[in-house]
């Protein structure tokens, strides 16, 4: 990797990286994998849809890790970002939500169960 | 639509950003408050700036964290040191895993401006080895952070050198006390010793120290990018920005929550938490783990903050938040911490290891039906005493769920003692399970998942208890579909 050197070389690289995210067209599927999200079964959740989206075949899913999303409650929970779309929180993912998030959401943009709204604010 | 309750400033990459990417956490701004600091500023700019936004430190204590560096500023010395507290301990508080598993990035970030504004060139975080998937992605982020030169020697082209190690905790709760904590990275017993002098003065290896936790970490650089004063603006009056809370026990939405400081428990649990599981009554929650106290629901409408909890018997405490509803039985909550307390006592201090055992006891006599009312009054004399000479933090809040508890519960105290009953029906010696003649059927269900086979009756005919074998495990309970077993 190349070394930053100065806070210049440092905003040069943030305006590429955003840039790339911005004409990032394909749908990132956000699961996450903190330690109690994989005892709950994220990591399965993963494997599930990676499958799903092999199997058919779907074009531009890219697959992204990220830590606690707050909601133990609904563990495990997912992401899906779909290009031009607000993000969809899916819990409660399970094998059967996972390969339905795949054939029904992300492939024919049909709703599933177990949305979770969100209800909060960002600094 | 209704405004978001939550307003989330330190778990505000948790869950959006991999931890495992250096890029990911730049792409949204990652070490520019670095950046900007050691290339723009000074670090005395950094602690007026921190003091400006009236941060207090997260662990508990809510000490003033700009005071805090700026001490650590002006002892002079030839080495000073940041240390990260990661030795989480309270039962049911995680805001500091989730934080170091989900934006590791931002403690590493927040460590080196630290360590520029109070002139410290090494940094350590002191973490539990119970933590093996935080320790990996903050270990990653440390060595993604030197690879690309935003840890190492002459930092974004400064003069200003900066690295951090790890030290394994082996998970004692003593050791989230501060002077403890130095104790075990220097390799001694982790036991405390009394302040002052403070880690500021003379901390690691007698240097000057600034020790702040994940939480407070994961706030300096939003502070600093979008600068004190829009901190300042959040939450109430003498706690600024807003606190993680790890909302547990018996509410329907278990998880993190961040909500500004002034929040109510009101909103915290009915509107955030969605209300009690199985639509019971809200009876209590525990603030501050086992160094804090029950509130109840004369107090849902107090805004939450470091004054408010002192002035109610609780603190703030890490941020546990445990909700008990009307199964639950206070004293035997009391007991639980008590119990807790006892186990990790370091026994260095009198007061602590031994007061710590006959409170316990106490308890213990009390929820078996063997209290007196002579045993209430020792109760708080001993915790008086304890409060007043154990020597570090542990000892001096493990009496505060005993004396909250027994202030706000006094009538369950009593019922313990006078009636020798358990209103909430939980401590098994004091409960009887007995059979409804009119609402048994002779199904047999009982008798057959008793393990201790005290249960008798025909087919079809009323069945009976026997009270001197029975060991009140509850299985009938449990498994008896025309409730026809009840405890009392």
């Amino acid at each position: 990797m190349e070394k930053i050197n100065s806070l210049a070389d440092l905003i040069k690289m943030r305006t590429q990286l955003s840039e790339a995210t911005a004409n990032n067209k394909n749908t990132i599927v956000n699961v996450s994998l903190g330690t109690c999200s994989i005892a709950s079964g994220g990591q399965t959740a993963m494997n599930v849809m990676k499958a799903a989206v092999s199997e058919l075949q779907i074009p531009g899913v890219e697959f992204t890790q990220s830590g606690c999303m707050c909601y133990c409650f609904a563990e495990p929970t997912v992401e899906v970002r779909i290009a031009g779309q607000d993000p969809v929180l899916f819990g409660y993912v399970d094998e059967a939500r996972a390969q339905q998030i795949v054939e029904r959401f992300i492939k024919n943009g049909e709703p599933v169960e177990g949305v979770i709204p969100v209800n909060y604010q960002i600094c | 639509m209704e405004t978001a309750k939550q307003y989330r400033i330190v778990t505000r990459n948790c869950g959006f950003i991999d931890p495992e990417n250096i890029e990911a956490y730049i792409g949204i701004r990652g070490y520019e408050a670095l950046a900007d600091a050691v290339t723009n500023k000074t670090p005395v700019d950094i602690v007026n700036e921190i003091k400006k936004s009236g941060l207090r430190g997260r662990g508990g204590g809510g000490f003033p964290t700009g005071l805090k560096w700026e001490i650590a500023a002006k002892n002079e010395a030839d080495q000073k040191y940041v240390v990260c507290n990661a030795d989480e301990g309270d039962p049911g508080a995680f805001m500091d895993r989730a934080v170091l598993e989900g934006d590791p990035h931002s403690v590493v970030e927040a460590m080196a401006i630290c360590g520029y504004a109070i002139g410290a060139t090494i940094g350590t975080v002191y973490i539990r080895a119970e933590y093996p998937l935080a320790i990996k992605r903050l270990q990653k982020a440390i060595n993604d952070a030197r690879d690309l030169g935003v840890l190492g020697k002459g930092i974004f082209g400064s003069g200003f050198d900066f690295d951090i190690e790890l030290k394994y905790g082996a998970g004692a709760f003593v050791c989230g006390e501060e002077t403890a904590l130095i104790h075990s990275m220097e390799g001694e017993r982790g036991e405390p010793t009394s302040k002052p002098p403070f880690p500021a003065q003379a901390g690691y290896w007698g240097k000057p120290t600034a020790i702040n936790n994940v939480e407070t970490f994961a706030n300096i650089a939003p502070i600093l990018l979008k600068g004190g004063d829009w901190f300042a603006g959040i939450g109430t009056e003498k706690s600024k920005g807003t606190k993680v809370f790890a909302l547990a026990g018996k509410v329907k939405n278990v998880g993190l929550i961040e909500v500004p400081m002034g929040t109510t428990l009101e909103e915290i649990i009915f509107e955030i938490g969605g209300g009690i599981l199985g639509g019971k009554k809200f009876k209590a929650v525990q603030t501050g783990g086992p160094s804090g106290g029950a509130l109840t629901f004369k107090d849902l409408d107090t805004p939450i903050d470091y004054d408010n909890l002192i002035a109610k018997g609780s603190m703030m405490g890490s941020g546990g938040m445990i909700v008990m509803d009307e199964d639950d039985c206070m004293v035997a909550v009391a007991k639980f911490f008590l119990d807790f307390t006892m186990d990790e006592t370091c026994g260095k201090c009198t007061p602590c290891r031994i007061g710590s055992k006959r409170l316990y006891e106490i308890l213990e006599r009390i929820t078996s039906g063997q209290g007196t009312k002579a045993d209430l009054k020792r109760l708080t004399s001993l915790s008086a005493t304890i409060k007043d000479t154990a020597l570090c933090g542990l000892g001096q809040t493990m009496p505060n769920p005993i004396l909250s508890t027994m202030r706000v519960f006094e009538e369950e105290y009593a019922a313990h003692i006078d009636h020798r009953t358990c209103p909430a029906g939980v401590c098994s010696a004091l409960l009887q399970y007995l059979i409804v003649p009119e609402k048994c059927v002779g199904c047999t269900a009982c008798a057959r998942v008793c393990p201790v086979n005290c249960i008798s009756g025909k087919v079809k005919e009323v069945h009976t208890i026997d009270q001197n074998t029975c060991i009140k495990c509850g299985a009938c309970f449990e498994k008896c579909k025309f409730d026809a077993i009840i405890k009392k």
